[in-house]
């Protein structure tokens, strides 16, 4: 790799491994055929710009904000869930004060969004959107109901697996997520381009969320698990001249 | 390699999708402005323009963006430059962060602050890339045309000589302070990406 001297020291973080993260052409989901570059990518070294990133304050979150089952006057219809899990760095080290925003369908399959064509039922008391920040242990947890599967136009017959969209800040700019968390057990998988995007099989099948009977509560919502872990420093520092 | 290395690979990223913008860009959520009103140094607005591979406007993107304050200085304690944050002591609310999303036209603006140079590089805007269609994120950076400083620095100087102008904006001579950046996601003009 080109080196690139600005005169700081800079600790790097770590590149995923091969195969963790899909590419950005995979013809099977068609619209990344007009959307990916095809010339090659410039390897960067990091510089302080790719090592720091926006800090938010509590501020942009509000109390309520992570129970999408509250926002209207009455509940959503739908199967109510709790959806909790850590943010961590590949170095396992917890990253507190993370914002995470979600965003997904209603039970239907329904967005809350000008272009959802699917002929369901918006519901009245389900916005689909919520945001929270982890705590001091990177812990985090949202209520809401579990979406629906939905259709799509990718190809005859196409639906995508039940999913809750995620965006997760970290430390840096670079350490910045975008994912969807998926429902174990989901007979779509098998059949979904955006899930079947990632090469490596265990990779991929870490955005299946657990379901968790520990945080599962008695006569009131199913409990799944969806850890999150965000690229980390590099193990091993060095100094840059 | 450990053995909790394995458990231990970053998420994989996947698309942002047709709907982000009913939690990501609402009118709550988006930072159009990243200078607030007591905001120190020269005040800029950037077009961008997103275009897919047909040169077709891309009118379900969103744009983040990431910047130092006119000083130079990130707000962020891993920036260890011994220089002050100029933002700080005029602007407690500066992040030097930006969201955007693109609109029917395939443009959005953001209005900001020029960043002054960080260590030894020219000024620039890191820009991530989102949009339905895209897995991952594209990281580019916005540089300004006809600064000095971008002869020296060391990013441009990675990226072939012939493919450096894809990522200069550049100024409106009618209308000071307005700039342009287009955002081709391929094709000749492909605009340069980054592996960050
Ligand atoms: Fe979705």
């Amino acid at each position: 790799m080109d080196s690139v001297s600005t005169g700081v020291s800079i600790k790097p973080y770590a590149r995923p491994p091969k195969g963790s993260q899909p590419p950005s052409l995979y013809e099977p989901y068609r619209a990344t055929k007009k959307r990916a570059p095809l010339k090659p990518l410039i390897v960067l070294p990091h510089t302080l710009s790719e090592i720091t990133g926006p800090i938010f304050g509590h501020e942009r979150v509000g109390e309520k904000d992570n129970d999408l089952t509250c926002q209207h006057a009455e509940e959503p219809i739908g199967e109510r869930i709790i959806v909790s899990g850590r943010v961590l760095d590949s170095n396992g080290r917890p990253v507190p004060n993370a914002l995470i925003e979600i965003w997904q369908a209603n039970a239907g399959g329904r967005y809350r969004h000008v272009r959802d064509q699917h002929p369901a039922p918006l519901d009245p008391n389900f916005s689909g959107a919520g945001r929270t920040m982890t705590d001091e242990q990177g812990a985090y947890r949202f209520i809401t109901i579990k979406p629906g599967a939905y259709p799509w136009f990718n190809h005859y017959n196409a639906w995508r697996p039940a999913h809750v969209h995620f965006s997760v800040f970290g430390n840096a700019f670079i350490t910045r997520l975008v994912t969807q968390m998926y429902f174990p057990g989901d007979p779509l998988f098998a059949y979904d381009p955006i899930f079947q995007s990632i090469p490596d099989e265990r990779a991929r099948e870490r955005l299946i969320s657990k379901f968790d009977l520990e945080t599962t509560q008695p006569q009131w919502a199913k409990g799944f698990k969806f850890d999150i872990v965000l690229r980390g420093p590099e193990a091993t520092p060095f100094e840059k001249s | 390699m450990k053995k909790a290395d394995t458990d231990m690979i970053p998420t994989p990223s996947q698309t942002v999708g047709p709907f982000f913008a009913i939690e990501l860009t609402t009118e709550e959520h988006c930072v159009k402005c990243v200078a607030g009103p007591e905001t120190p140094g020269k005040r800029v607005w950037i077009t961008f323009r997103v275009l897919d591979g047909d040169g077709v406007p891309v009118n379900d993107a969103m744009l983040e963006t990431w910047q130092a304050d006119s000083n130079g200085k990130y707000k962020h304690p891993d920036d260890v430059q011994p220089k002050e944050l100029n933002q700080g002591k005029l602007d407690q609310r500066w992040l030097g962060f930006g969201r955007v999303a693109t609109g029917e036209d395939g443009n959005c603006v953001l209005e900001t602050i020029q960043p002054g140079r960080v260590a030894q590089q020219a000024p620039h805007l890191m820009i991530a890339v989102f949009a339905r269609g895209m897995l991952k994120a594209l990281y580019t950076r916005v540089y300004f045309a006809g600064d000095p400083a971008n002869d020296e620095d060391s990013v441009l100087r990675l990226v072939p000589a012939e493919r450096r102008e894809t990522l200069l904006a550049h100024s409106d001579p009618a209308r000071p302070g307005y700039w342009s950046f287009d955002i081709r996601l391929q094709g000749d003009y492909e605009t340069v990406f980054f592996d960050v």
